[in-house]
């Protein structure tokens, strides 16, 4: 079960960092802002399901804030590519971040109680260290507009809040 | 010689009310690109310390001892008076990445 969570991140990220080598380019603007916004968009579905499923109160608190924060930088995204005249472009980065997180939550829908908790938080926590992978390795080195790359950044620093917020919760289910 | 005997007296009042009001500081602390600027507070007991968030996501001051915990939106401010001398580890409870240091004087 473990090695097939790590196994399904590692694929996540080679998917992630490929895609830009696969095109023989790094991601450009457009398919950058597209990625981000995609991979926030799957957190806020996952927020919402354990807000739908979950009871413990810890778990709920850290759905409610990644549901608030995803949407404030997703918000701040999508002003700054109306601002550019940039429109996002869907890529297989972005098509493989939407797949991967709905088909965790197709598993996480089927469980229950202390399961669902559980599995929900791993999952948060694989899934934000992927990105903020991604993020640190390719996306913000790739972003040409600077105001794109400090809003990748300052998305950057609030994801390893994420991240480290999601481990103190797993914690518990230890 | 009753005339200079007010005067001293208000000079007196006004000195008091002055070194007072230089004794209890406002601490401005701003909150941006998730982090507390500055991180590190030297300040006095009866000072205030304002934090202001200019992030764009909501953040919270927390003191570690659970004394006192404020959630601060964007654009939005919090304060504390800081009633007695210690040192006071404080973080965001949203991204615990986030540490502030308070170190208060009698």
């Amino acid at each position: 079960m473990m090695l097939h969570k790590i196994a399904a991140a590692f694929a996540t990220l080679l998917l992630i960092s490929g895609a830009a080598s696969a095109q023989g380019a790094k991601p450009n603007d457009a398919q950058i802002a597209h990625i981000a916004y995609t991979a926030g968009l799957a957190d806020i579905a996952n927020a919402k399901l354990a807000l739908r499923k979950s009871k413990n109160k810890d778990v709920r608190a850290f759905a409610h804030d990644m549901e608030r924060d995803h949407k404030a930088v997703n918000d701040k995204a999508l002003a700054l590519v109306k601002k550019l005249k940039v429109t996002p472009q869907d890529n297989p980065t972005s098509k493989a971040i939407a797949k991967g997180q709905a088909d965790e939550r197709a598993k996480l829908s089927k469980l229950k109680g202390k399961a669902f908790d559980k599995a929900y938080i791993d999952n948060e926590v694989a899934y934000h260290k992927t990105v903020d992978n991604a993020l640190q390795s390719t996306l913000i080195p790739s972003a040409n507009n600077d105001e794109l790359k400090s809003l990748l950044e300052t998305g950057l620093k609030i994801f390893q809040g994420h991240l480290e917020h999601a481990e103190h919760v797993a914690a518990e289910f230890k | 010689m009753r005339a200079g005997f007010v005067v001293t007296a208000a000079v007196a009042a006004l000195s008091i009310w002055g070194s007072t009001l230089a004794r209890a500081a406002t601490i401005q602390v701003t909150i941006d690109k998730v982090a507390y600027n500055p991180v590190n507070i030297s300040a006095r007991v009866g000072d205030t310390i304002v934090w202001s968030n200019k992030d764009i996501v909501a953040h919270t001051a927390t003191n570690r001892d659970k004394s006192w915990d404020f959630t601060i939106f964007p654009n939005k401010t919090a304060k504390v008076t800081l009633k007695k001398a210690g040192e006071i580890d404080y973080y965001c409870k949203f991204h615990p990445n986030m540490k502030g240091h308070i170190s208060v004087k009698p």
